[in-house]
């Protein structure tokens, strides 16, 4: 199934404004994070499970456990750092 | 009925006209809080020229909508707007600003710092600064978090919580 998939901040300069990508059903936001890992060496670095990126399913924060569906939209950004 | 609660604009904002509206037609406000947020010219020791903020759109309005919701569940408050700007900001400009009303001071006190202590850690915006080794992308604070543990939420934004499965 297909996942929108959009960067914010320094993500966001390394990787562009987002891309789709397709994931098996039942698939998690972390396997989604894993398929984007595996695309090439920019994206391996962006989303390396060393660094401290959040992400949000359909626009609420959540973390990697969080069952992606079908046309669902998922963001990875740095920690936020607004106020 | 006040316009929407939640706003984030280019432009500036004037405290007077949001307080004013925020209570224009309530007679049972008795006390208004508000906290401003502003560009310092020096961040951990570096000079800053400029700066500029992203947000998340949607996701952004979204999660202060939330934050609004449980502020009014926790604290006995009467309408809160919050207002935070995006774009290129300079020194001496406002970033935010939370308005609170209650009957009385101390829910619309707790109330917006409770608002802003959810919103440094849990809304959607990034800040990029201009210093004159370059541009930088600015730290989360685990400070920050700290301060909505305080509320009994456990942030995880600047501290290192990789909970997802090893990859």
């Amino acid at each position: 199934m297909k996942v929108a998939v959009r960067y914010f901040a320094s993500v966001r300069e390394a990787l562009g404004q987002g891309e789709t990508v397709e994931v098996e059903p039942g698939a998690t936001v972390g396997d989604v994070r894993s398929a984007l890992i595996a695309r090439d060496a920019a994206h391996a670095t962006a989303l390396h499970r060393g660094r401290a990126v959040r992400s949000a399913l359909d626009q609420v924060l959540c973390d990697e456990d969080a069952a992606v569906g079908e046309g669902a939209e998922v963001g990875f950004f740095p920690p936020v750092t607004g106020g | 009925m006040p316009s929407a609660r939640v706003t984030v604009q280019q432009a500036d904002f004037d405290l007077s006209a949001e307080v004013a509206a925020l209570r224009a037609d309530d007679p049972g406000v008795g006390a208004v809080a508000s906290f401003i947020g502003t560009v310092r010219d020096r961040n951990d020791g570096v000079g800053v020229s400029a700066m500029e903020l992203e947000h998340y759109p949607g996701m952004t309005e979204r999660a202060i909508e939330a934050m609004i919701d449980e502020a009014m569940r926790r604290f006995e408050i009467r309408r809160a707007r919050v207002i935070h700007r995006i774009g290129p900001l300079q020194p001496l400009d406002q970033i935010v600003l939370v308005v609170v009303t209650s009957a009385h001071r101390r829910a619309a006190f707790e109330a917006c710092q409770f608002l802003m202590d959810y919103l440094k850690t849990q809304a959607p915006f990034w800040k990029k600064e201009q210093t004159p080794d370059g541009a930088r992308w600015v730290d989360a604070r685990s400070a920050d978090d700290a301060a909505l543990a305080r509320w009994g939420i456990a942030g995880s934004n600047a501290t290192p919580a990789e909970t997802g499965p090893a990859g």
